[in-house]
């Protein structure tokens, strides 16, 4: 057991930034199998290498950038989804397909007993083994995935479950037959239908949120990102290859996004972020999950009074107030001027008073509305 | 993959124009004439959200509206130049605040509440006011009991407002879907190019789907998926004739029959039957 234990910790997976973790964490391991074999108390060194591990553990994570994030959250011994119903749910169902064309292997979704709660459970599915991984396309869905998903959620309606999703995608899948198959009509069917679904709906982004690919699953009455996930509209490569022409631009494009955890909840598209054990989820699988577990438990306790209508017109209302800071802002100020034009005197445009965000940033912008205002005739 | 016409720089006053999808030189004035539809091999090349509107609703009829929304830079977003230099240059170029204009208008005597994607802001890209102005366009039509109508030509949500843009695609279709049970009535016009997270939301997700001819129409940029697949892409892949074949859109109209594609459509809306139109 304990021989099984240390050869897993030898061959984990060390991203760049961890080596020197990782070197010390060798250091101990071996020194710890040497503590075994020999009458020598080396309980000092040990002391000191272990105090080694959590301190430099500490001082790495405490300080990634964003692209490290995005690479831890990654990382190829992250918990799954697949990790999450096992540990989780008891008495998992799982149901296939979408009803139409076939079953998506990068989408798992079935019944299950979450923390003692009866749930229905829409997740991505990225694989562990190479296997794995190609069967599911690395956690990309094609149309019927994201159709399989949405068929699923009507079933948690009828049957009055809860929906729990996990997202972990690097995008939807680009390819031709995605395309032949309506892979934007899918996506926008689902975030279109998913305001319909008359039961409350909890979202966790457990690693990769990428883009319309993620948000196809995620429009849910509360959201949570894990501290190491990363979600936004485009993934940092992709971005990369677009602003910056090249794939090293992807740690700028990383910090240009705004990914992490800590962005999305302070422009308020998030709701909560659930911490990592130190070092990573991968670090300590079973304590990551718990803490998801936690997290789902208590917003489905908090979700469970309200009634269907209700809990509609609040998602609705969520996501009309969600990320419109800019705009309620700068409507607000057309209000106050239409006022304005409204009484006697004189109203320029020129005089446009615009809020404190928009002034900062958009240089002169007031003046050329203005224009395009006054050149319209 | 969109093709552009560009002006002939060695020819006097921009005369002569070249199609880009054919080669072909025509002449400047003959082209517009022709509402920017290439007279040798009918290409629909992109034209502005104005020259949209303008051939589009009844003359004199549109009132625009929201005009007071303006972009900012939450994200303190910089590749080559920051953000809000782009804004500011995009501004400059097309005379607009943003990517979209929005208002009611009447099409062939219907009243309608109008949205119009401008391709030439920012690739017609859907960021935080775009966002806005499509679900306050939909608001308004609730509002005023009458059907929308909105014209795409998208690179699909802009990359320089992160997470914020996505939750557009949310936003726009969390508001569609109140209006429609509601009984409103939607159609979507997507023309050349409408990608990505437009494609992904309320473009298809109306009423009534409708293509100009030879759109590129898809959620994948033709390159990517080229990058991915490492295979040549099909003869017409993802043209607007490509996705009524694969019965993804409802029907095809030539940009000089698209008032009154529209105007027939719009005879049928709820709305307008209820008025004993």
């Amino acid at each position: 057991m304990a021989g099984k234990k240390e050869k897993k910790t030898e061959g984990r997976t060390a991203l760049p930034f961890e080596q020197p973790i990782e070197e010390v964490r060798s250091r101990l391991v071996e020194l710890e199998e040497l503590a075994e074999r020999t009458s020598h108390d080396l309980s000092e060194e040990l002391e000191f290498y272990r105090d080694r591990l959590a301190r430099l553990t500490r001082e790495t994570y405490s300080n990634l950038t964003p692209w490290e994030r995005v690479q831890v959250a990654r990382h190829p011994d992250r918990p799954l989804t697949t990790d999450y119903i096992r540990t989780l749910c008891t008495d998992f169902v799982e149901l296939h397909g979408d009803g139409f064309y076939g079953d998506d292997r990068a989408m798992v979704t079935g019944l299950g007993i979450l923390c003692g709660k009866r749930v229905l459970v829409v997740g991505q599915r990225k694989g562990r083994t190479t296997k794995g991984r190609l069967e599911c396309n690395f956690g990309s869905s094609h149309p019927e995935g994201y159709r399989k998903a949405l068929r699923k959620m009507k079933l948690a309606e009828r049957m009055k479950l809860p929906v729990v999703v996990f997202v972990n995608t690097p995008g939807a899948y680009p390819g031709v037959g995605a395309e032949e198959r309506g892979q934007a009509r899918a996506i926008a069917e689902n975030i279109y239908q998913m305001f319909d679904v008359k039961v409350p709906i909890v979202v966790v982004v457990i690693g990769e949120g990428g883009s319309g690919g993620a948000l196809g699953i995620a429009v849910g009455d509360r959201i949570g990102m894990l501290e190491n996930s990363w979600y936004s509209v485009i993934s940092p490569e992709g971005c990369a290859s677009i602003l910056w022409r090249s794939a090293e631009g992807k740690e700028k494009a990383a910090e240009a996004l705004k990914l992490t955890a800590i962005d999305l909840k302070k422009f308020g598209i998030i709701d909560a972020i659930i911490p990592e054990p130190l070092g990573g989820a991968h670090t300590n699988a079973e304590a990551a999950i718990r803490a998801v577990g936690q997290q789902i438990v208590a917003w489905l306790e908090e979700l469970e009074s309200l009634d269907g209508d209700d809990l509609l017109s609040r998602r609705r209302e969520k996501f009309r107030h969600i990320a419109s800071a800019t705009a309620v802002l700068s409507r607000a100020v057309a209000e106050a001027e239409t006022k304005k034009d409204d009484a006697p005197g004189p109203g320029s445009s020129d005089a446009t008073v615009l809020p404190a965000s928009t002034r900062r940033t958009g240089r002169g912008v007031s003046r050329r509305a203005g224009k395009g205002r006054d050149g319209r005739g | 993959m969109a093709f552009r016409l560009r002006k002939k720089k060695d020819m006097p006053d921009g005369l002569w124009s070249k199609c880009s999808a054919c080669g072909a030189m025509v002449f400047t004035k003959e082209l517009e004439k022709n509402l920017s539809v290439c007279p040798k091999c009918a290409f629909h090349h992109t034209i502005s959200a104005r020259r949209r509107i303008e051939i589009t609703a009844d003359p004199g009829s549109f009132e625009e509206r929201f005009t007071d929304l303006q972009p900012a830079d939450r994200l303190g977003f910089v590749d080559e130049i920051p953000y809000s230099e782009k804004i500011h240059r995009a501004q400059e170029k097309t005379g607009n605040a943003e990517a979209c204009l929005a208002g009611i208008c009447a099409i062939g005597g219907h009243r309608a509440a109008l949205a119009v994607l401008d391709f030439t802001f920012m690739g017609g890209s859907m960021g935080e006011v775009v966002g806005e102005k499509i679900t306050l366009t939909i608001e308004l039509a609730g509002k005023e009991d009458i059907p929308v109508v909105i014209f795409s030509a998208s690179g699909g949500a802009r990359m320089h407002e992160g997470a914020i843009s996505l939750m557009q695609l949310a936003k726009t279709c969390g508001e569609l879907n109140h209006y429609s049970k509601n009984g409103g009535f939607s159609i979507s016009v997507m023309t050349n190019p409408t990608t990505g997270g437009v494609t992904a939301s309320f473009a298809s997700t109306c009423d009534i789907l409708v293509g100009e001819p030879g759109a590129l129409i898809g959620f994948a940029g033709p390159r990517v998926i080229q990058n991915t697949i490492r295979q040549e892409l099909p003869e017409g892949f993802q043209r607007a004739e490509f996705l009524l074949e694969k019965g993804q859109i409802d029907l095809i109209a030539p940009r000089q029959e698209m008032r009154e594609t529209l105007t027939r459509i719009l005879a049928y809306a709820p709305q307008h039957r209820q008025a004993g139109t």
